[in-house]
């Protein structure tokens, strides 16, 4: 059995003196995971940072076998993004729930070509990526079976204006529909709803919220495990520049 | 090789056959060396046991100063509760040496770190060992790392610039920045080491990514 594909490298765990099991996410076969001889030595360690995209290659026995992994750098997302804290915050936070959060060997081909247009946008413009981010932490959710209903408001049908989303089922809420139960609600902003809507870090913090609840309660919280320690960061990041964006 | 508790009559079986039973047993003490050898890090079994044969062949001059040095190291060496190094003293010798610069500190993830800094005798200032980074992976927070007692330091006051030595990973620099954020606040400089071409580096075999680093970091000549 073996494979090569374009793949985003998620996490590489020690494995011996110099070796790695690392994780990767592909088009077709998902979330693989193989060893990789060598892959926390001195002349690998660079390849196999997460964040990164490389060209790799699984090689096993038998499928379900861990199996052996090599690659060949396509693009350094990790060295570019480590100057920039809030770049850095982004990568490791979208590494670490993919690396958490997916299920091995389940091709997820619309949230790999996501996270491909992800990398690529933190490599032109940080601020650019931000609210790609939330939207890819949308499509995780989606694809995971626990996606948003954004359509339309669950209460009055309403598909124009949508400020709020209900924690309980996910679906967008109108004002009117919103009545008595406004505070219980959680903030939509409209670049979720619409991707040419302008946005700024007031925005994406509120856009991360309304993930996190359902990251938390629904992928993590589900199998007993809190949120990556990255992603809080990610968030708190981003909610540092709303705040210093509100008091300009 | 014979696993553990290896019963006494399998033993006397192998001796009236045509191949010898296994030299050693599990409690024997030459098995047991080269098993507990085996463990350290740069050892395999094979290299483990070449070592023990080689002391075998000398014991007074390589095995018992050895086992002397190993428990009187066990015995003497601490942490250092100023720093985080180890030493035979608590504060250790760089924490106590009143020649060192106490205005600078330089932040390392491990005591290896601090070791590989000493050897190259850059730093004259003083160090802090964080026992790691912050890692999503590895389950380490920032309540897993000494930074609280870094931000003792910083606060009981003569710190002016805190040098962040630590790894080119994404994971050394998420901490790099939460230190930065954390530290800066009160007061002092926050550096960290360049990135780039290593000395009698030739650029065609650099990584793209130390490339890149290198070249955003260019400066006047």
């Amino acid at each position: 059995m073996e494979w090569e594909a374009p793949a985003v490298v998620l996490e590489a765990r020690p494995h011996g003196e110099g070796g790695a099991v690392v994780s990767v996410l592909t088009e077709e076969f998902g979330r693989h995971a193989g060893l990789v001889k060598g892959g926390a030595s001195r002349g690998q360690a660079a390849l196999w940072m997460p964040g990164n995209l490389i060209e790799a290659r699984w090689v096993g026995r038998l499928p379900e076998q861990l199996g052996a992994l090599s690659g060949e750098l396509v693009h350094a997302a990790a060295a570019l993004a480590m100057a920039d804290p809030l770049a850095t915050a982004l990568l490791s936070s979208c590494c670490a729930i993919a690396a958490d959060a997916l299920p091995e060997r389940e091709a997820h081909g619309l949230l790999f070509h996501d996270t491909v247009a992800l990398v690529a946008t933190l490599a032109r413009d940080t601020l650019l990526a931000v609210p790609d981010a939330v939207r890819w932490e949308l499509r995780l959710l989606q694809e995971l079976g626990y996606g948003l209903d954004l359509s339309a408001c669950a209460v009055t049908g309403e598909a124009e204006v949508l400020p709020y989303v209900s924690p309980k089922s996910g679906r967008a809420v109108s004002e009117a529909g919103a009545g008595l139960f406004r505070d219980r609600l959680l903030p939509l902003p409209a670049f979720l709803r619409d991707d040419a809507a302008a946005s700024g870090p007031a925005d994406w913090a509120a856009g991360l919220r309304l993930t996190g609840v359902f990251l938390a309660r629904d992928v993590f919280g589900a199998r007993n495990r809190g949120m990556p320690g990255a992603r809080d960061r990610f968030a708190d990041r981003v909610c540092l520049l709303a705040s210093a964006g509100a008091g300009d | 090789m014979q696993e553990p508790g290896f019963p006494e009559a399998e033993a006397r079986l192998c001796q009236g056959m045509a191949f010898p039973p296994p030299p050693h047993l599990p409690n024997d003490p030459i098995e047991r060396l080269i098993a507990l050898l085996g463990r350290l890090p740069g050892y395999g079994r094979r290299s483990a046991r070449r070592a023990v044969l080689r002391m075998l062949t000398e014991p007074d001059r390589l095995m018992l100063p050895l086992a002397d040095a190993l428990t009187m190291a066990a015995e003497a060496v601490v942490p250092c509760a100023i720093c985080g190094n180890l030493d035979s003293q608590s504060p250790c010798h760089i924490c106590a040496d009143e020649r060192r610069d106490r205005h600078l500190i330089c932040v390392v993830e491990g005591v290896a770190d601090l070791w590989a800094l000493e050897r190259a005798n850059a730093h004259r200032g003083t160090y802090h060992v964080l026992g790691g980074v912050l890692s999503a992976l590895a389950g380490m927070g920032p309540e897993q790392l000494a930074i609280q007692p870094l931000v003792a330091r910083i606060e009981a006051g003569g710190v002016e610039e805190v040098i962040l030595a630590l790894p080119a990973t994404v994971d050394g620099a998420a901490t790099g920045h939460y230190l930065s954020d954390r530290l800066r606040p009160m007061g002092v400089r926050v550096t960290g080491l360049a990135q780039g071409v290593p000395m009698g580096g030739a650029l065609d075999v650099l990584d793209e990514g130390t490339l890149a680093a290198a070249w955003r970091a260019r400066r006047d000549i």
